[in-house]
């Protein structure tokens, strides 16, 4: 999923400082599970925000809806009935949300309530953690199923650097070797000499390097 | 010869190799360049110059070069892949064989987080494996990584590194392995005060014969003090630094600690030249270049060969 993170109240209340009348979308998918951005971080947001305002003598009217996708344009389009009653919009979805949002609202402001972080997995309650970066040619099936480009804090894809230490990262005590994981992986399997096949160069061109990335599927494009 | 590189010749030639470091000034002082390296002159073959090193912004590996190269010397360009991608890598390398650089070493650096820039961003668009692979193609098929012929390839003399106390210890053989696969010439080694356990890497080596692909350098840091042994034990990652290292300079009054650490160093050199398929020392003096020409000169190893 894709995972987020509120922003800090005072930096919220800055965003929105100018507005009196604010319509508060949260979204029903990836930042409801990570309990970033779905109805009850709405409801939450909602209401610290109007005390917030009412500390400093003023008022804020809040419009709360929560999409089922804010990413989808059909889901976006419900925002119509309620949108004329605001001055301005929070998301709560993902960086996706918030530009569908202002894609489809040209004239009103838009305005992010949480900071994307990655795409990840939950590790345990309340903790989750990154697991891929999207580079376009997955690569899994030779890594033993743990990806160094996310998870190798220097994305070796030949690793282990010399600062793996116990099968920790040199970074941080609390950061996996990705490599030690994988190494260790890879014995489970009984695939050890698959270590010392070398990972050419990477095309980063299906990354982010090759600029803004599209996928076209002719069998299913209108 | 692959290269017109000193230290190649004199790993050639059979004869025990020596190289050591500078690491360049934070600042624009060409003067402390050459200062350091003058201090080295006629006890190494070569002079590894580190680039930005613990990520730490100093004056460019290439520029430093270029001035040891002037004096005369004979200076080692240190690349790591974390500031910039193979464009700039391989057009710094087509700039230092032009200014008469023929060694290099290929690294791919600390992480950012541990120097003055932790905000930067972090490149790594190749790895160091990954970059000995380039290097290679440049020299040995006149080959840029993009595919293109380049005219009047650089034929360098290829470093990397080798840490035998990192983990996991069952891998540092096969990574080692991996480097000679990619087209290393020569490694060195992060610094050994383990004997026991790089004796028993090196078995691994030997196992493998990657001795006799590869010229190893052992690495050697005379500690100053106590204090610098409890450090290096305590704070640097990938380090071994035995109990009784730190004992042994605990043992005796501060004043004498540095003169213990030499004598450590140069003890610690007899022992590993008996080791079979070690071909050399690289000594890395953080700071304290200026003994450099003592330890070699105490460990046997002048005058330096002539080539």
């Amino acid at each position: 999923m894709i995972t987020a993170e509120r922003k800090p109240l005072e930096e919220i209340l800055a965003l929105i400082e100018p507005y009196d009348r604010i319509l508060l979308v949260g979204c029903n998918e990836c930042v409801t599970v990570c309990a970033a951005g779905g109805r009850k971080e709405v409801a939450l947001l909602s209401s610290a925000l109007q005390m917030a305002r009412m500390k400093e003598g003023k008022t804020l009217d809040t419009v709360e809806t929560t999409l089922e996708r804010q990413c989808d344009p059909e889901y976006v389009e419900e925002l119509v009935a309620s949108i004329d009653r605001a001055d301005a919009v929070l998301s709560m979805a993902c960086g996706c949300g918030v530009q569908e949002v202002a894609k489809r609202f040209k004239e009103k402001p838009v305005f992010p309530a949480v900071n994307t972080k990655f795409m990840g997995a939950s590790e345990r309650q309340g903790v989750w953690a990154e697991r891929c970066q999207g580079c376009g040619d997955c690569l899994l099936g030779l890594t033993g199923g743990i990806c160094p480009i996310a998870r190798c804090s220097k994305r070796l894809l030949n690793g282990p650097c010399g600062g793996s230490s116990n099968g920790k990262c040199e970074i941080n005590p609390d950061v996996d070797c990705a490599w030690q994981l994988i190494w260790d992986r890879l014995k489970a399997l009984g695939l050890e000499s698959r270590y010392e096949d070398i990972a050419p160069p990477k095309d980063w061109r299906t990354s982010r390097d090759g600029g803004p990335r599209r996928i076209i599927r002719e069998d299913l494009a209108s | 010869m692959k290269t017109e590189s000193r230290l190649e010749k004199v790993l050639a030639s059979g004869n025990l190799a020596v190289t050591s470091e500078c690491g360049p000034p934070r600042g624009a002082v060409p003067e402390k360049v050459k200062e350091k390296a003058e201090l080295l002159r006629g006890a190494v073959d070569g002079i590894n110059v580190t680039d930005n090193q613990t990520a730490v912004v100093r004056m460019s590996s290439l520029a430093a070069c270029i001035l040891i190269a002037q004096m005369g010397l004979d200076p080692i360009l240190q690349m790591v892949t974390r500031d910039r991608n193979r464009l700039a890598m391989q057009s710094d390398i087509l700039g230092a064989y032009a200014h008469g650089i023929h060694t290099m070493l290929c690294l791919s650096g600390d992480h950012p987080q541990f120097g003055d820039h932790p905000m930067a961003a972090n490149v790594y668009d190749l790895d160091s494996i990954q970059l000995i692979q380039v290097v290679r193609a440049m020299r040995d098929e006149g080959k840029f990584q993009g595919g293109d012929d380049i005219l009047n390839p650089p034929k360098m003399f290829i470093g990397a590194a080798a840490n035998p106390f990192a983990d996991p210890f069952e891998l540092r053989v096969a990574r080692l392995a991996k480097k000679v696969k990619a087209g290393v010439d020569f490694i060195q080694t992060q610094c050994i005060y383990n004997l026991d356990k790089f004796e028993r890497w090196m078995e691994g080596v030997r196992d493998r014969g990657l001795h006799e692909q590869v010229y190893i350098l052992a690495g050697i840091t005379p500690m100053k003090s106590a204090g610098m042994a409890k450090y290096m034990k305590n704070r640097v990652p990938g380090m071994d630094v035995p109990d009784e290292v730190v004992k042994r300079l605990s043992g005796v009054p501060k004043e004498k600690q540095a003169e213990e650490g030499i004598r450590m160093a140069v003890e610690d050199m007899q022992r590993l030249k008996e080791v079979e398929g070690v071909s050399g020392f690289h000594i890395m003096a953080i700071e304290w270049e200026q003994k450099v020409p003592e330890i070699v000169e105490r460990a046997g190893l002048l005058p330096r060969p002539v080539v």
